[in-house]
This record gives structure tokens, C-alpha cells and sequence, in this order.
């Protein structure tokens, strides 16, 4: 056990102060501004001074990203007697959250502002969730991680009710919020048994008594049985996935980017830390339940994604079919680059999710949002830069090269078909192929279509710039993916030799 | 480095004009496109100027390290089998540009960056020795192909467009099941070394049928042709052009580069099997050709009986049968090209395909007419057309391999002619019974300068094949020597 060290905790307090600072300072931006004579005013007008609580957190976000990826090739720290850990893998996902929450507040800024949400309670709610992403990556204590979790997932109930005039979005918030408590619960339960028969709640002193061979293996596997359906429940996979086409498609557009990219990147770190840092001897156990999950994710997600007409609810079902991807690496054999696959998968799915959200929220403007194909149809005739950047997202998520989504699923197929699983990897690109239907429809209806209204693209040249770039990333990580995937590879390595 | 400019080049030039034409819509993009194709075209001309007879291996080889983690790498090179395919590819290219000169009007820059893309990652395809570089050129091509059948096809496009994207990929899905197998087996993706890689029988026959899932629907080998009618009826002129020319030859490429090396026991084995699904492509699809009432459909259909005899060549095992096989694959190039270009200069005039509308086109339109009876003379195999000598050689083979594949082969001779000069009768000769066509005007001279190219071409290759022959003969001995040994 080390001492409190501060330097492995520093940016997470810095975000918290930060954070709280700016809690208060939002207390005095005036909620409405004065009327003007002969302006006419919304109601929900964008304070004044908003805009300073914006920058800060742009400026705040930026350098977080900065620490955390120079943090990759650190060495492992142990802060706070073990309750927090600071390794290769929990600073290269938190890099990377905090990197999808910077692109998401950037990408949502117009979106916010036309709709009167562009407030500073938005802002501080998705620095705390992200602070809870953070504490949950960095865990290495039970309790460190149902408190990470926990701060993750009550900002986000408050962001999905945000647009508390609307319905769907006030259903979707107590959809997700009795769910995502349902999940919690589950999750505490199963951990308290891992408590019972280990007497520890240090992931470490866990990892050393599960491999003995005088523990009680049922309770083991029973606490298990709890600890995967939690985490199935929060990475939203078959049959725990209810609540995700409900919440993606009733939130705001802007919330539902914040819960479909970086959420995803910490969750995975969870399922990282519970399964290979703590219940690694169990493989036997909790591979088999994985197969079964990610086979239905798969199934279930690509073929119900079909019937969709909602632009924003068949990225939900593609995204739980997503996430059967991600759980599928988790079954590779564990040798030197084990579960890399999985890593990399996540971290280029968010980069496209950032993407796909992205445009929707451009293409909506104030009184209409873009989430129909409808909506998308005949993108091509008027803005044919943005058109594309649908149909590289498009591919990018159908894993055709290439674009990124081709290197992801070539990594999470080789991990298979190195398990020798190679009749699952058979059953994964077949459930992609149904996949690969809805994927080109969107492509379809961009380019083929005629467009039914005026199409517009509201939101910053900064926006636009970033989601250009966006685009070009998801390609050049697709022509050049042996950068990232040696990133991944790398921390992973270090990781597990370290623990 | 040849070989990178000729891949990257019109990919290049693809990019530009659809950056710039998106600024500048219609100035100048259709010479952008021109000068691209026709630069694209020259960088593969040292390809054959400059490639060694006599070196039966790989020439023009470039090796980087691509992804490290899986150790897969740029690997390109030609021999003999891919060298002509790459220069075909860049040449074919140039008549997509010109063909769509005036006739496409909508979107053109997308349109011409589509086919400068799309031939890029053909000529990638033939080029690349790494097996995963493969797949991504392979797989990349759906995308722009996608596209041109989507956006500029008929009116049953979209149908159309959906067929052949999920239809391929389902096959190249299961390829790439087989090769990660591969890799695994071997710790590489570089085909050479697969080639060398002992494997069972039960291994080989399990990786041939995921390599046939992808091959056979890309060929279109019966009974997974199906999509290649509807396709090439609802796909513009180049679109056609390009699939029936290239795009069919990728898988049947992928067979010599990786079927019959990679599981030659398989191969052997199963060889019957596959010439037996070859004979029924070419009877029983040219039977089905020869009712077709609308010209692309039949061209298609001819096109799928004609990919019969080159697979049928390739699995017969014997020099002749292989080499014939590759000739045809070229020669088919020229003539498939030039017959669905002359159905286009005949759509753009009447604005339909069907057979009945048409008849006595001759009258109004003989410059034109001796061109297209021209092509269909070379399509049904005559003699001093280069249609004639690759199917000539494959059924020598076929004799030579088993009297009664040899005749039922040489039926598709009779099969060719009789639907091929159906067509020639109904649409060209006759009486006149159509008023627009009495309003036909002849060829236009960026027509005319199209269809005489490609005239040189067929009757040039169908007089004179040795250039073509003496390149693909010494890699096609080294291929069958190395089929010939056992991997087991």
C-alpha cells in the first residue's frame, strides 16, 4: 500500500475543483436577460455568460485529454491506498473519454443554443459524469468503482430530462433511471457476494483469493452471474438492452451523444476491471456468458435495427450490436495481447458514434430535428461534403474498409478465430452482413433519394471543421491502423504484467 | 513503385475532382478525368514494357510494413496471371471517362472520381501479394460501385445496388473468416507463404468453399449469378462497362492467386465439382441467354456463360486450359466492354433496351452497325477475333481432359452464335417498324474513336495473342507445378 499520492489523482481533482467552481459561478449567470424593447425573448434565452463556463471547460477538457494521453506510457500508480489506480489502460481510455466529451460539447454547442439548453447546468452535469467515467476507469476498489459508477450515471438521468417540456424525454429519463438503478443494484449484490466469500473489496486482494482453491466457487459464480448482468445492463447488450433504444431516441440529441460515446469507453473499463483485473481465474466462467450476450446483441441488435425508421434509434440498436462486437474480443485467450481487441474496438467506435451523432445534430436546426431518414434524404444534392461524412460513418459502423470500423472488427475477429472460435466469428460477420442492410439504407437514402424539404447545416465553422476531421480520422485510422492498435496493444501489456 | 503510381494515381486524380468538383461543378471536370485516366493508364505501361518473360516469380515487388501488430504489409507485385489485368484495368478506365462525356449530367464530378477510385482498387486487388491488403481492395470497391449503380442507374437502381453490395459481401465475409484461419495456421497474411503452408484436407476443402463464396458470387459462377442481370441492367453504361470488363475477372483472379495455390488438394479434388457447375453456367445460362428480351440482360447472361469457360480452363489443371482461361478473361475485357458500350450508344439515342424495339438500325446507322456485329462476332468466338483463341484453347483442354466435357463445352461456341446473332438480326437488320429509329443518327466521332479502339484491340489480340500468351505462360507453369504437389 502507497501512500496518498497526489500526482496520480491530480487531474481528477482538477476536474472536480474546476468543476465545482464553476457550479457556483453558474448560480450567478443570470437565467434570463432583461427584455429589450422590440427584441422579442424566448423563454429559455441563453444566459449571458454562459459562453465563460463554456470556454473554461473547453480549456479544462483539453488539458485533461493532454495528461492523460501523455500518462500512457507511464508506469502504474497506486493512490489512496488502493482505492485508485492510475496504469496505461485506465489513461488511455480516460484520454479518450475526455476527448469524446470535448468533440460532443463542441459538436452539441448550436444544437444547445437553438433549443434553449445551452445552459451552464448542461455543462457542469456532463463534467460530472465524466468525472464519474474517470473514477470508474481508475478504480481498484469495489467501492471506488460503484461510486464511479454512480457519479457517471446520476448526471446523466438529469441530462436525458433536460427538455423537461417534452415527453418522450421525460419517459426516457424514468425509463433509464429505474433501469439503470435496477442495474446498479444488481451490480451491488454481486459484488457484495464477491465480498462474502473473499472478505475483501480491494481488486487486487480479490484477484489473489479467487484463484485459491478453497473459496467457495458457487457463491463465486452466483456473484458473478450478477456482476456480468449488471455490466450487461450498463454496455446495453441483449437481453438487458431495453432501455437503450428508448433513452437514445427520447433524449436530446445532444445527450444522446453524451451517453453514446464516452459512457460506452468507461463502461468497458468497468467490465475490464471487474472481469480480467479482479475475476480473471474465473475465464472459464464468465467467457461462456459472454458468448451468449454478444451472440443476442448481435442477432438482436442488427436485425431489429432494421425496422427502424428513426435515425437516432437505429444507431441505439446498432449500438447494442456494437457492443456484442466489444464483448466478443473480450473472449480472446489470454496471452500477451489478450482483450487489446476489445480497446480498440470501443475507443473507434466512439470516434464514430462522435461522428454520426455529430452530423444529425448539425443537420437539425432550431424547431427541427434531424432523426428520421426522412430527414436525410437527398443529403448528397445539397451538401455533398456532408453527405460523405455520413457515408464514411455509415461504413465505418458496417466495417467495411476502409474506413476504422473495417480494423476494429478485423481485431475482435482475429482474437475469435485465434480462440478457436472460429463458428462465432462465422456467426459475427453473418449478423454484420444483416448489419451492413440499415447501414447502406442510410447511405441510400443520402445519396439515391431525392430530398423531401430544404436540408440545412446550422453550427459553427468550428463544428464543422471538427466533424471534417472527424471523418478524416475515422478514414486515416482505417488506411492507418497500426498506430492506435499498437497503442492499445501496448497499454493493455503493461497493464496486466503490472497487476 | 510502379505499381503504387498506377494504384494511387487515378485514386488521386479521383480525389481532386471530387473535392474540386464540388466547388466547381461541370468546368472542367470531365478533362480532369480524362487526363487522369490517360496518365494512369501510361503509369502501367512500364508494367509490360518492362516486365521480365523469362522470371516466372514476382517482378515490381514493393514491401512496407503496413500494420505491425498483425504483421501485415503493402506487399504488391504482379506476375504473369495479374500483370495484363492491371494495364486492362487503366485502359477500360479511359473508355468510362469518354462514354459518360455528354451523356451523364448529374453530379459528373462524383461520377467520374467514383471510376478513377473504383479502377485504382482493381488495379490494387491485382497488385496486392499481402491477403489482408487484398480483402481491403476487394472489399473497398463495393463502396464506389455502390454508388454509380445507386445514383446514376436505372429505375429499379436501388434494388439493384442492395443486391450487389450485400450479395459480395456476404461472400467476402466468409473469405476473410478463412484467411484470419490462414493467419493463425501461419502467423502471416503474405500470400506467397500460404501458398507453401501444409494443411490438411479437411482444412483445405473448408477454406476453398469460403474463398468460392467470395470468388464464385464475384465471377458470377452458377447457381450465385443471379445478381449480375439485375445489376447490369440498372447500372449505367460505365458502370456495366467496368463490371462486366474488371470486376468480373477479380474473382475469377482470386482463384488463381488463392484457391489453386493456397488448397491445391482441394482443388483437385473438388475440380470435377466446379467444371461440372462451369458447364451449366455455359449451357444452360446461354440456353437462359438466349431469351433474354432486353440486350444488357443478355449481354450479362452471355457474360456469366463466357466466366463459365475461364473457370471451366482454370480447373482442367493443364497449361493450355489455365492459359486459355486468362486469354479469355482479357479478351472478354475488350469484347464485354465494347458491347455494352455499343447498347449504351444505343440507349442514349432511344432511351430503351429492348430487343423488340429496335430493327433495321443498319439502315441509319452502318458505321455503328459493322462496329457492334463486329463485337458480337467476337462474343460468339469467331475465328481472328480474340474471342475465338482463348475459348479455342479451353476446349483443346477440355478434349484433351475428357471427350464429353470437350463437346458440351464446345456447345457454348453454338450457343454464343446463335444468341449473339439473334440479336444481331432482330436489332440491326430488318425492316424498319420503329419511327425513332428512323431518326437515329450514326456514331458521333467520340463514339466512333471508342469502337475503333477497341476493334483494334479484339482483332489485333484475335491475329497476334503471343505477346499475351509468352507473359502468362511461364507463371502459369510455375502455378500448376506447384498445384501439382501435394500439400497434405
Amino acid at each position: 500500500m502507497q501512500a496518498f499520492d497526489l500526482f496520480a489523482i491530480l487531474p481528477e481533482l482538477v476536474l472536480l475543483v474546476v468543476t465545482c467552481v464553476l457550479l457556483v459561478a453558474s448560480v450567478y449567470v443570470r437565467e434570463r436577460q432583461p427584455a429589450k424593447a422590440g427584441v422579442e425573448q424566448d423563454i429559455f434565452h441563453t444566459p449571458r455568460g454562459v459562453g465563460f463556463v463554456y470556454f473554461f471547460t473547453m480549456i479544462l477538457l483539453v488539458y485533461l485529454a493532454i495528461v492523460f494521453a501523455s500518462r500512457i506510457s507511464d508506469v502504474s500508480l497506486v493512490a489512496m491506498n488502493g482505492l485508485f489506480q492510475s496504469d496505461p489502460f485506465s489513461n488511455l481510455l480516460k484520454a479518450c473519454s475526455c476527448g469524446a466529451v470535448l468533440i460532443s460539447l463542441i459538436y452539441s454547442k448550436q444544437y444547445l443554443i437553438d433549443r434553449g439548453m445551452f445552459r451552464p447546468d448542461f455543462i457542469v452535469l456532463s463534467l460530472l459524469a465524466l468525472l464519474g467515467q474517470l473514477v470508474l476507469i481508475s478504480g481498484s476498489n469495489l467501492l471506488t468503482l460503484y461510486l464511479g459508477l454512480e457519479l457517471m450515471a446520476l448526471p446523466t438521468y438529469a441530462l436525458v430530462a433536460m427538455r423537461h417540456n417534452s415527453e418522450k424525454s421525460v419517459e426516457a429519463a424514468i425509463k433509464y433511471f429505474i433501469l439503470g438503478a435496477l442495474a446498479s443494484g444488481f451490480l451491488l449484490y454481486g459484488m457484495s457476494m464477491l465480498y462474502g466469500v473473499t472478505g475483501s473489496l480491494d481488486l487486487i486482494e480479490i484477484f489473489k483469493t479467487v484463484a485459491d482453491p478453497r473459496v467457495n466457487h458457487l457463491v463465486m459464480a452466483f456473484g458473478l452471474v450478477f456482476i456480468v448482468a449488471g455490466l450487461a445492463f450498463k454496455l446495453g447488450v441483449v437481453p438487458f438492452h431495453m432501455w437503450v433504444p428508448d433513452v437514445y431516441q427520447g433524449a436530446p440529441t445532444a445527450v444522446t451523444l453524451m451517453i453514446a460515446a464516452a459512457p460506452k469507453i468507461a463502461a468497458f473499463g468497468l467490465l475490464f476491471r471487474l472481469l480480467v483485473n479482479t475475476l480473471l481465474p474465473l475465464l472459464g466462467d464468465w467467457q461462456p456468458m459472454l458468448v451468449l450476450l454478444s451472440i443476442l446483441s448481435l442477432v438482436v441488435g442488427n436485425v431489429t435495427a432494421i425496422a427502424q425508421t428513426n435515425v437516432k434509434r437505429m444507431l441505439a440498436y446498432s449500438a447494442i450490436a456494437q457492443m456484442g462486437f466489444v464483448m466478443l474480443g473480450m473472449l480472446s485467450v489470454f496471452d500477451d495481447h489478450a482483450f487489446s481487441a476489445s480497446t480498440y474496438y470501443v475507443i473507434t467506435y466512439a470516434l464514430t458514434t462522435l461522428g454520426s451523432f455529430g452530423l444529425l445534430m448539425l443537420l437539425s436546426r432550431k424547431g427541427y430535428d434531424c432523426e428520421t431518414l426522412d430527414g436525410l434524404k437527398g443529403l448528397n444534392k445539397k451538401h455533398p461534403w456532408f453527405a460523405f461524412i455520413g457515408l464514411v460513418m455509415m461504413f465505418s459502423l458496417a466495417g467495411i474498409p476502409p474506413t476504422v470500423g473495417f480494423a476494429a472488427k478485423l481485431s475482435v475477429l482475429e482474437a475469435l478465430v485465434d480462440a478457436q472460435h472460429t463458428f462465432i466469428a462465422i456467426i459475427a460477420v453473418i449478423a454484420s452482413l444483416i448489419g451492413a442492410f440499415y447501414y447502406l439504407r442510410v447511405v441510400k437514402v443520402m445519396y439515391f433519394d431525392e430530398p423531401l424539404h430544404e436540408t440545412t447545416v446550422s453550427g459553427s465553422t468550428f463544428a464543422k471543421g471538427l466533424l471534417s476531421l472527424n471523418c478524416i480520422l475515422v478514414l486515416v485510422l482505417g488506411i492507418f491502423p497500426g498506430g492506435l492498435m499498437a497503442t492499445c496493444l501496448d497499454a493493455m501489456r503493461r497493464t496486466l504484467l503490472g497487476s | 513503385m510502379i505499381l503504387s503510381f498506377a494504384i494511387w494515381i487515378p485514386i488521386f486524380f479521383g480525389l481532386i475532382i471530387l473535392f474540386y468538383g464540388s466547388e466547381h461543378p461541370n468546368a472542367g471536370v470531365r478533362w480532369l478525368a480524362l487526363i487522369g485516366s490517360i496518365i494512369g493508364f501510361i503509369a502501367t505501361l512500364p508494367l509490360i514494357l518492362q516486365f521480365d518473360i523469362a522470371n516466372p516469380g514476382m517482378q515490381f515487388v514493393q514491401n512496407i510494413p503496413w500494420i505491425p501488430r498483425y504483421d501485415i504489409n503493402y506487399h504488391l507485385g504482379v506476375d504473369g496471371i495479374s500483370v495484363w489485368f492491371i494495364v486492362l484495368t487503366a485502359f477500360i478506365n479511359i473508355f468510362v471517362v469518354i462514354a459518360a462525356w455528354e451523356v451523364i449530367d448529374k453530379k459528373v464530378s462524383q461520377y467520374m472520381a467514383s471510376f478513377l477510385i473504383l479502377s485504382g482498387l482493381m488495379i490494387g486487388v491485382f497488385a496486392a501479394l499481402d491477403a489482408l491488403l487484398f480483402y481491403v481492395f476487394f472489399e473497398a470497391t463495393l463502396i464506389p460501385m455502390y454508388i454509380i449503380i445507386g445514383v446514376w442507374g436505372g429505375h429499379n437502381r436501388i434494388y439493384a445496388a442492395f443486391k450487389f453490395f450485400l450479395y459480395t459481401l456476404l461472400g467476402s465475409l466468409l473469405t476473410l473468416i478463412a484467411m484470419l484461419y490462414l493467419y493463425n495456421a501461419t502467423n502471416t497474411f503474405d500470400i506467397l507463404t500460404w501458398q507453401k503452408a501444409p494443411l490438411d484436407i479437411v482444412e483445405q476443402v473448408l477454406i476453398f468453399f469460403a474463398f468460392f463464396m467470395a470468388f464464385a458470387v464475384k465471377v458470377p459462377m452458377w447457381p450465385l449469378h443471379t445478381w449480375l442481370p439485375d445489376v447490369h441492367v440498372e447500372a449505367p453504361t460505365g458502370g456495366s462497362v467496368v463490371l462486366a470488363a474488371i470486376m468480373l475477372k477479380l474473382g475469377a483472379y482470386g482463384f488463381l492467386r488463392f484457391s489453386l495455390p493456397i488448397a491445391p488438394d482441394a482443388s483437385q479434388y473438388l475440380g470435377p465439382f466446379i467444371i461440372f457447375l462451369s458447364l451449366v453456367a455455359v449451357i444452360y445460362v446461354g440456353t437462359v441467354a438466349l431469351v433474354q428480351k432486353d440486350m444488357k440482360k443478355l449481354v450479362a447472361y452471355s457474360s456469366v456463360a463466357h466466366m463459365g469457360f475461364v473457370t471451366l480452363g482454370f480447373f482442367l489443371f493443364s497449361p493450355l486450359g489455365v492459359e486459355g482461361g486468362i486469354v479469355q478473361m482479357i479478351s472478354h475485357g475488350f469484347v464485354s466492354g465494347a458491347m455494352f458500350l455499343s447498347i449504351g450508344v444505343l440507349y442514349d439515342r432511344m432511351h430503351t433496351r429492348q430487343i423488340a424495339d429496335y430493327g433495321g438500325v443498319v439502315h441509319k446507322m452502318p458505321a455503328f452497325t459493322a462496329f457492334a456485329v463486329l463485337m458480337a462476332m467476337a462474343n460468339c468466338g469467331l475465328p481472328a477475333t480474340s474471342g475465338f483463341v482463348g475459348e479455342f484453347m479451353v476446349i483443346l483442354a477440355a478434349v484433351d481432359y475428357d471427350f464429353l466435357i470437350g463437346i458440351l463445352s464446345a456447345t457454348a461456341l453454338i450457343l454464343g452464335a446463335a444468341y449473339s446473332l439473334w440479336m444481331v438480326k432482330r436489332v440491326f437488320f430488318g425492316a424498319i417498324h420503329n419511327k425513332h429509329v428512323e431518326e437515329l443518327k450514326d456514331l458521333n466521332a467520340r463514339e466512333y474513336f471508342m469502337m475503333a479502339v477497341l476493334t483494334i484491340c479484339v482483332l489485333g489480340m484475335g491475329v497476334y495473342p503471343k505477346p499475351f500468351t509468352d507473359i502468362i505462360h511461364p507463371a502459369v507453369i510455375n502455378l500448376l507445378q506447384h498445384v501439382a504437389v501435394s500439400k497434405i
